[in-house]
C-alpha cells in the first residue's frame, strides 16, 4: 500500500479519537479518546519510518508508547482520586476551577 | 503484495470499527474490554504490515496488555465505589462530529496534494539490531529519560490513588 493510504487511515482514527474526546461525558471515556489519537500518531510515525527507511520513527514510536502508558497510569489515578472526593467522573460536573 | 493489500484493508476496517465503537458505545466497559483492544491490536497488525514486527510486540505488550488492564481496573474501582454500572453518555455530538470531520477533510486534502514518495526497499533482517544500536547510541539519553519518567509516573499514580488515612 502507498504511504497516503496509511496517512489517511491514521487521520481517520485521529478524527474519531478527537470526536470521542469532544463528546464523551465520562472522564475515562475522554482518556480512551486520547488513546486513539496517540495511536493514530504512532501509525503515522511508523509509516514514515518505513517509507523513508529511517529508524528514527520506530524509536519515536517506542518512546511515545511508553510515555502513553505512563500518561494513562497517572490519568486514571487522577480519575480515581477525583471520584473519591466528588463521587462522579462526569467531566461536566468537575468545574471546581470555574470562576 | 496482494497479501499486504488485503491485510491492510482488513486491519483498516477493524481499526476504524473498533475506534468508532470506543467513542460511540454507551457501555464504557464494552468500550474498554472489547473495542479498544480490537483497535489497538489492529494498529499493531498495521505496524507488522509496515515491516516492524518488533513494534507489533511492543504494542501488544504495552497497549493491548498494559493500558487495557489499567483502564479496566479504573472502571471496576469507580463502579465498585458507586455501586452501579456507569452510563457513558455523549454531549455536543453534532458539534464534535463537524469538528472531527473538518479536521479529517483538511488533513486528507493536505495529504492528497503531495506526491507519494516511492517505497524504498525494506531493510532486510537487521531492524532489531539497528533499533538496539540506536537505543544505546544516539537515543541513549532519551531512553534514560524515559526510565526516569516511568518511575516518576508510577510514583505519582501511587500518590494520587493511595487510600486516605
Amino acid at each position: 500500500m502507498p504511504l497516503p493510504a496509511y496517512l489517511i487511515l491514521a487521520a481517520l482514527v485521529f478524527a474519531i479519537g478527537l470526536f470521542g474526546v469532544l463528546t464523551r461525558r465520562n472522564a475515562v471515556g475522554i482518556l480512551l479518546g486520547i488513546e486513539l489519537m496517540l495511536n493514530a500518531v504512532n501509525i503515522n510515525l511508523v509509516a514514515f519510518a518505513r517509507f523513508r527507511a529511517d529508524i528514527g520513527g520506530l524509536i519515536f514510536t517506542m518512546l511515545t508508547i511508553a510515555i502513553t502508558v505512563a500518561e494513562v497510569a497517572v490519568g486514571l489515578a487522577i480519575v480515581i482520586a477525583i471520584f473519591r472526593v466528588r463521587r462522579t467522573i462526569e467531566a461536566d460536573h468537575l468545574d471546581l476551577l470555574r470562576g | 503484495m496482494i497479501a499486504e493489500t488485503v491485510g491492510f484493508w482488513v486491519m483498516a476496517v477493524v481499526l476504524v470499527g473498533g475506534s468508532l465503537g470506543v467513542v460511540l458505545t454507551p457501555n464504557l466497559f464494552h468500550a474498554a474490554v472489547l473495542y479498544l483492544p480490537a483497535a489497538l491490536v489492529a494498529t499493531g497488525a498495521i505496524f507488522w504490515l509496515l515491516e516492524s514486527p518488533f513494534l507489533f510486540g511492543v504494542q501488544l505488550l504495552l497497549y493491548a496488555g498494559g493500558v487495557v488492564t489499567v483502564v479496566v481496573f479504573a472502571i471496576m474501582l469507580t463502579e465498585r465505589l458507586v455501586g452501579a454500572s456507569i452510563r457513558q453518555g455523549s454531549r455536543f455530538v453534532f458539534n464534535g462530529a463537524v469538528l472531527a470531520a473538518a479536521l479529517f477533510v483538511g488533513v486528507v486534502g493536505f495529504i492528497v496534494q503531495r506526491a507519494a514518495p516511492p517505497a524504498p526497499p525494506a531493510p532486510a533482517g537487521e531492524q532489531m539490531v539497528a533499533l538496539g544500536r540506536a537505543l544505546v547510541g544516539p537515543f541513549g539519553a532519551a531512553l534514560q529519560l524515559l526510565a526516569v519518567l516511568l518511575v516518576a509516573a508510577l510514583l505519582g499514580a501511587l500518590y494520587f490513588a493511595r487510600a486516605e488515612d
